[in-house]
C-alpha cells in the first residue's frame, strides 16, 4: 500500500480552522497571482539547478525544494521589506520568495565573483542582507536562535519588523528548538515560526524519529498559539499567515505554522531516494502546490494562458540568470583570504 | 589611576561602554541579578532590564540570539558563566558567529562579545575548570583575548566591544578579587599587542590569565639565583604579538611559554612553533611549554595541587631551561 504523504505525519491541532478560515475569504486573485509567480519562479530556478548539477556544471550539490514552494510564497506575501527570514539549508524558495535577485543567486551556485556571497558561500549559505534574507544554513534548526535574537535586537531597536523563521520536521528534535521557542514566548518576540514538514528528516521518515503529537502540539505545549496548515495550498497558507503575521506584528508574541507538504525530489541532488515508493511520491505530485493553485483560479475563471505566460517569464528570467552566471568571472583567489577578521591574518 | 579589582575593573568598563553606545547590551544567565561574580553588579538598575537580559538556561539560544541581535545591528555581549558551559553552545560560536562574515561574503558582521570566566577555582572539578583559549584561538573568524591584570581587563574589554568582529573574552576566575592600578577613562588596548611584565635579558617566559601570577613568582625567585628572566603577558592570544616574543627570544635564545591549560595541543604549542619556524638556521635555541598534565581536573585539592601549574614548577623548568 502506498503511503498517503498527507496522513504520514500525524496532526496537532485540528487543520480544520486553516481550512475554515480559507473558505470563509472571497479569493483575492491579484494577491494569488502573485504568489503563484513566486512559486514559478522558485520551481524553474530549482529544475534549471537540477539540470545543471546532473551537466556536471555546478560544484557541490544543492538541496532543492521542488513541491515545497508554496510555504515561502505565501509566508513572504505578508512580509514587509523591511521584515526579516531565517532560514535551512534548503534555502532557495526562502530567498526567492522574499526578494533575492535570481541572477545573483545562480551566481553562488556556479561559484562567480558576481554570486550573492561572492563565491564564499555557495548553496548552504545563500544570503542577502539587503532583504532582510540572514541567511541559508548548514546546521539543522541553527536558523531558530539566530531568528529569536533578531527579533530580540528588533525589540531593543524600537523597530516595527518581524521575523519568519523556517525550519524543517527534522528540527523540531533538535535543543535549539524547544530553547528557541520558550525564548521567543517568554520575552513575547515578534517571530512567525514556519515548520516545513515535508515527512523526512534527510533520508528518514520523520514520523519514525518523532514522538508525541507533532509540531504544532510541541509550540503549543510551551506556550505558543499553533495551527497546522496544508502546506501545498497556498491560499489556506496565505489565510492563516495573514492573520498570525498580523498578530505577531502587533506584538501579541510568537506564533507557529506547522505546514504539511512533501519533499518531492531527495535530500540533495545526490539522494536517489529510493527510500520511499513511486506510487508515494506519484500521490505527493498529484497534490502540487503550482498545479492546484492553477486549477483553483481556473474554476474562478483565470485563463490558462495567465499562467503559461507567467511561468514561462520565470523560466526566461532563470535561464538568463544562468547564462550571466556562466560567464561571470571566478573570484580572485585573494578573496578566499577576505572577510575572516579585521585582526588576525589569516595567513 | 584607581586601584581597583579585576571584577571592578570590567564592571566600570562596560559601564562606560553602555552608556558611550546604546546599541551594547547584556544577555546570559543572572546578569540583571548582578551576574554569578558580580560583573553586573547595579547596571540593571541604570540600564534597565532591556538591556540586561537575564535569560534561561539555553545556551545556544544566549550564543545564537546575541549572533541574530548583532546582525540587525545592535552590539551584544554575551555572558556565557564559564567556558565549560559555552561548549553547550559551540556550534553557535564556531559555525555561526566565527563564520559568518566569511559566508555570506562579507554581507554580515558578528560585533559581540563572548564572555567566559574560566580556569580552576575553589575545587569546582572537571566541568567547570577548563581553559579553552587554544580551541577558539583555533577558528578563524574569532578575536581571542585574556587580560591577566585588572587594567588589561579593563583596556581589552572596551577594544572588544568597540571591535566589529567576534571577541572571546576569557576571564580568569582566580582573580576577580587581584587588584591593581587602572587608568581613569581607560583607553582600549589593541589586540595583538603583548606587555612585557617583567624586564630581564637572558630567558623569555611568555605567558598570559591565569598563569601570569605564578611566573612572575617565579622569575623574581629566579633572579635570586642568577636567572635574569623577561616576562612577556600576551593578553592577547588571537591575534598575538608574534614580534614582540621573536625579538625576545632573538636576544636571549631562550624560551618558555608558561599557560594553565592543558600542555598536548595548547596555545604554548603554536608559540614554539611559530618561534621555531622564524628563527630557526640562526644560533641555536632552547624552547620549552609547560602546562598542565592531559587530565581532566580532578576535584580534591590535593589532587588539584598534583595537576595545577604554581610557581616552583615554573622556577623548576626555569632552571631546566638555563641548565648548560
Amino acid at each position: 500500500m502506498p503511503i498517503d504523504p498527507s496522513s504520514d505525519t500525524p496532526t496537532g491541532p485540528a487543520a480544520d480552522s486553516a481550512a475554515e478560515r480559507r473558505a470563509a475569504e472571497p479569493v483575492d486573485v491579484k494577491r494569488a497571482l502573485g504568489m503563484y509567480r513566486v512559486m514559478c519562479r522558485i520551481r524553474a530556478f530549482e529544475e534549471h539547478a537540477l539540470e545543471l548539477l546532473k551537466a556536471g556544471e555546478l560544484p557541490g550539490v544543492i538541496h532543492p525544494s521542488i513541491g515545497q514552494e508554496a510555504i515561502p510564497a505565501a509566508v513572504c506575501a505578508s512580509l514587509e521589506p523591511g521584515d526579516y527570514v531565517t532560514s535551512t539549508h534548503r534555502g532557495h524558495g526562502h530567498a526567492l520568495a522574499k526578494g533575492a535577485d535570481p541572477a545573483a543567486m545562480m551566481g553562488e551556485l556556479f561559484g562567480r565573483a558576481s554570486g550573492a556571497c561572492k563565491g564564499k558561500g555557495g548553496s548552504m549559505h545563500i544570503a542577502d542582507f539587503s532583504i532582510g534574507m540572514l541567511g541559508a544554513n548548514g546546521i539543522v534548526a541553527a536558523g531558530i536562535p539566530i531568528a529569536v535574537g533578531a527579533a530580540q535586537g528588533i525589540k531593543l531597536k524600537g523597530e516595527a519588523a518581524i521575523v519568519a523563521c523556517f525550519f524543517g520536521d527534522g528540527a523540531v528534535n533538535r535543543g535549539p528548538f524547544l530553547e528557541g521557542l520558550n525564548w521567543a514566548a517568554v520575552y513575547r518576540l515578534p517571530v512567525l515560526f514556519v515548520c516545513e514538514d515535508n515527512g523526512f528528516a534527510a533520508f528518514t521518515r520523520a514520523a519514525a524519529t518523532t514522538a508525541g503529537y507533532g509540531a504544532a502540539a510541541r509550540a503549543e505545549s510551551i506556550g505558543l498559539r499553533a495551527e497546522s496548515v496544508d502546506g501545498n495550498d497556498v491560499l489556506e497558507l496565505d489565510a492563516t499567515v495573514r492573520e498570525f503575521a498580523a498578530e505577531v506584528r502587533g506584538g501579541e508574541g510568537p506564533r507557529f505554522i506547522h505546514a504539511k507538504t512533501y519533499r518531492v525530489t531527495g535530500h540533495t541532488s545526490l539522494d536517489k531516494a529510493d527510500y520511499r515508493s513511486v506510487a508515494e511520491v506519484a500521490l505527493a505530485l498529484a497534490r502540487d502546490p503550482l498545479k492546484r493553485l492553477a486549477r483553483e483560479l481556473g474554476e474562478q475563471g483565470v485563463e490558462a494562458e495567465i499562467f503559461e505566460t507567467i511561468e514561462a517569464k520565470e523560466r526566461d528570467a532563470i535561464q538568463q540568470a544562468v547564462e550571466a552566471a556562466r560567464a561571470a568571472p571566478w573570484p580572485e583567489p585573494e578573496s578566499a583570504f577576505e572577510d575572516v577578521q579585521d585582526q588576525g591574518a589569516p595567513r | 589611576m584607581t586601584r581597583m579589582s579585576f571584577l571592578e575593573a570590567g564592571h566600570t568598563a562596560l559601564a562606560e561602554e553602555m552608556r558611550r553606545d546604546p546599541a551594547v547590551w547584556v544577555l546570559g544567565e543572572d546578569v540583571a541579578h548582578g551576574g554569578l561574580y558580580g560583573q553586573y553588579k547595579g547596571l540593571a538598575k541604570e540600564f534597565g532590564t532591556q538591556r540586561l537580559i537575564s535569560t534561561p538556561i539555553s545556551e545556544a539560544t544566549i550564543m545564537g540570539a546575541g549572533l541574530g541581535a548583532a546582525l540587525v545591528g545592535t552590539r551584544p555581549v554575551i555572558e556565557m558563566r564559564m567556558t565549560d558551559f559555552a561548549l553547550c553552545a559551540i556550534d553557535e560560536l564556531v559555525n555561526q558567529i566565527a563564520k559568518v562574515r566569511y559566508m555570506f561574503g562579507g554581507q554580515a558582521r558578528a560585533s559581540l562579545v563572548v564572555r567566559m570566566p574560566h580556569g580552576m577555582v575553589r575545587n569546582s572539578a572537571a566541568q567547570h575548570s577548563q581553559c579553552l583559549e587554544a580551541w577558539f584561538a583555533h577558528v578563524p573568524g574569532l578575536v581571542v583575548v585574556a587580560p591577566g591584570t585588572p587594567a588589561d581587563a579593563a583596556g581589552l574589554l572596551k577594544a572588544a566591544i568597540r571591535s566589529d568582529d567576534p571577541v572571546v573574552f576569557l576571564e580568569p576566575k582566580a582573580l576577580w578579587q587581584q587588584e591593581g592600578e587602572v587608568p581613569e577613562d581607560t583607553e582600549p588596548i589593541p589586540f595583538g599587542t603583548a606587555r612585557i611584565a617583567r624586564e630581564g635579558g637572558e630567558t623569555t617566559l611568555v605567558t598570559w590569565s591565569t598563569a601570569l601570577g605564578p611566573a612572575l613568582q617565579a622569575a623574581e625567585e629566579a633572579a635570586a639565583e642568577g636567572m635574569a628572566v623577561e616576562v612577556l603577558d600576551l593578553r592577547s592570544i588571537w591575534p598575538w604579538d608574534v614580534e614582540a616574543v621573536v625579538e625576545s627570544v632573538r636576544r636571549t635564545r631562550r624560551l618558555l611559554v608558561v599557560h594553565e591549560a592543558v600542555t598536548a595541543g595548547g596555545f604554548g604549542a603554536e608559540v614554539l612553533a611559530t618561534v621555531a619556524e622564524r628563527l630557526a638556521g640562526e644560533s641555536a635555541l632552547r624552547l620549552r611549554r609547560l602546562g598542565a598534565p592531559r587530565v581532566p581536573v580532578p576535584f580534591s585539592p590535593r589532587l588539584e595541587d598534583a595537576i595545577r601549574v604554581d610557581a616552583p614548577d615554573v622556577l623548576d623548568a626555569l632552571r631546566s631551561l638555563c641548565a648548560d
